[in-house]
């Protein structure tokens, strides 16, 4: 840093210290991430098998991904699961947070339990919902030796059911996780304005519907970006819950593209799924990133 | 205690609170539920499982399970157990959480600090890095690994976990530092402190915050990624993946009570780290970071 005797290549130094100390990880974000997004869509215009090769075959791959029947039923299942997922993940988080909002006792013991799944690996989580949902050992087998000799629930081994136990696990994962972010979201309501709307009488269905809940509208955001984030990137809960099974019935883009790419040495067709892929997030997220950028000027 | 809780506590009526304490405890053995199920049957013998009811208590309390699980049981092709692995993740994670918490918050303090033109562009392209599908850069991270000599290596798990969590360190901090005074620093600056000087005696130790995100968040991330371990893990994989390929094993009798001794313990870390800090996790993710 020092060592010159000159006054001005220190102030000098001074001056491109902090771009140097940037410069690394910008570098190398340019590299990994926008120069691997770049080389991933070339190679979807290739006729790539089991290693990239730079023969163009125009967009050939993507017209072989849309006549796939696993790519379209990865499509169906992540249009299901995601809407699922997101859905039932806000609706169970925003009516935990206002029950627990309401002076609840042992709110402090409560709080930790329902948070604790986030931090569990997806592969623990599949790991223990395949087989509590297994009907030879699991709930099936618990409720039929209880004496429930009628019950059955096989949906994990039915071709189309077992995406709503990826829900399931899913769902259990990261639902007390959106909880704690609304339940931030209450704790900072000002509440002058919720003792005004008391004072001209509403009641308190009212009172949440009118004024919490579109005051939540930042923590909506944030939970839909997350959740929305997390649901195309799900790979490792369907390897460990279903392995995309049975058949290819639980199939996902995440593991479509992996088994294409890596397995059925079809890296053409693979990249052109994970561009798809990477078009569906950008879709939601630039919008996002703008306008976190824009609110900081 | 905010007054929505105070106004409709004195509001609402008493069966409708019975009713709400009722769903919320109902909840709580839902999250419940799987914890419960892992630790109890990973306590019995095989035969009590698959002979009796997943939800009882064991009859016959052993640790047999935990032994295989941990040094014994069939990992792929070797019967090393889970200990070889669970050193690899510790080896992957340690340096990774490090570096990219020490790099983010260089970056978050440069970017609020010692703005310059074009500063929101990088930011704004490392922002978007945080939320790629990974699977947009499999492909030729596998190929940048092979020719840096990395592949199937630890270094080159440490590698890929840096360059992908340095969006959100950045970010973190950058949104910590964002909210500090920025005068302070140039009053230091005018008494003559340099850059890297400003940042050790007046940036870091208001950090303690938000460098407990960053951590937490690095370290569950990591040590629970699965993607990047399978792709490119090789002969150095991590915990994750070996806990999959002990419980997807299709040789042999199904062990269930192995496959949960090994599930607890590879959650054990992060978990621990939740209970010990999730608290401050929660409070400063809400405070600094994911704003609508």
């Amino acid at each position: 840093m020092t060592g010159s005797p000159q006054p001005d290549f220190r102030t000098r130094l001074q001056d491109w210290l902090p771009k140097l100390v940037l410069a690394p990880s910008f570098a190398v974000t340019i590299f990994f991430v926008y120069g691997f997004i770049l080389f991933t869509v070339i190679l979807s215009f290739t006729g790539s098998k089991m290693l990239p090769l730079w023969k163009f075959v125009g967009l050939s791959n993507y017209s072989k991904l849309w006549a796939l029947e696993n790519w379209n039923t990865a499509i169906v299942n992540i249009g299901i699961f995601a809407g699922l997922y997101i859905t039932i993940c806000m609706g169970v988080g925003l009516m935990l947070a206002i029950f627990l909002d309401q002076k609840i006792r042992g709110e402090g013991m409560l709080r930790p339990i329902y948070l604790y799944p986030m931090a569990l690996s997806f592969i623990v989580t599949g790991t223990a919902w395949k087989w509590f949902l297994d009907p030879g050992i699991g709930l099936e087998h618990i409720l039929q030796s209880w004496g429930w000799t009628s019950f059955h629930f096989t949906w994990i081994k039915d071709g189309d059911f077992a995406i709503y136990c990826i829900v399931i696990a899913a769902v259990w994962q990261t639902s007390g996780f959106v909880m704690s972010m609304f339940l931030a979201g209450l704790r900072g309501i000002d509440n002058e304005i919720l003792k005004a709307a008391q004072i001209d009488g509403a009641s308190t269905p009212q009172l949440y519907r009118r004024i919490v809940i579109p005051l939540l509208r930042p923590a909506f955001m944030s939970a839909f970006v997350i959740l929305a984030h997390l649901s195309v990137k799900s790979y490792d809960l369907v390897i460990a819950l279903t392995g995309g099974g049975p058949g290819r019935d639980t199939e996902l883009p995440a593991t479509f593209m992996y088994s294409y790419t890596f397995t059925r040495n079809q890296m053409g067709v693979g990249a052109s799924s994970a561009v798809i892929m990477l078009m569906t997030v950008a879709a939601i997220m630039v919008p996002y990133i703008y306008a976190e950028l824009k609110e900081k000027a | 205690m905010s007054a929505v809780a105070q106004e409709s506590a004195a509001g609402t009526g008493r069966a409708a609170r019975a009713g709400i304490q009722l769903v919320l405890v109902l909840f709580a053995l839902f999250y419940l539920l799987p914890l419960y199920v892992m630790g109890v049957n990973s306590f019995k013998p095989l035969s009590e499982i698959t002979g009796g009811n997943m939800m009882a208590l064991p009859q016959v309390w052993t640790l047999e399970a935990w032994g295989a699980a941990w040094s014994t049981a069939q990992i792929g092709v070797e019967p090393t157990g889970l200990r070889p692995y669970f050193l690899n993740s510790i080896l992957m994670v340690v340096p990774a959480v490090a570096i990219s918490t020490i790099l983010g918050a260089l970056n978050g303090y440069v970017l609020t600090k010692w703005r310059f033109r074009g500063d929101k562009w990088v930011f704004g392209l490392m922002l978007f890095s945080c939320f790629i599908p990974f699977q947009i850069v499999l492909i030729p991270m596998a190929v940048t690994l092979g020719k840096l000599g990395l592949a199937g290596s630890v270094p080159g798990l440490v590698l890929v976990h840096v360059v992908y969590g340095l969006g959100f360190t950045t970010l973190y901090f950058r949104n910590y530092y964002a909210a500090f005074p920025t005068e302070l620093v140039r009053a230091a600056q005018i008494d003559g402190a340099g850059f890297f000087r400003i940042f050790w005696r007046i940036l870091l130790p208001v950090s303690g915050p938000i460098a407990v995100v960053s951590v937490i968040w690095q370290f569950t991330n990591i040590w629970n990624d699965f993607l990047f371990g399978a792709s490119f893990g090789g002969t150095s994989q991590p915990m994750t993946v070996a806990l999959n390929n002990l419980v997807q094993s299709s040789t042999g009798v199904k062990e269930y009570n192995v496959h949960f001794a090994g599930a607890i313990l590879a959650a054990l870390p992060t978990l621990v780290v939740y209970i010990v800090a999730g608290r401050y996790f929660v409070r400063g993710l809400m405070a600094g970071s994911v704003k609508g």
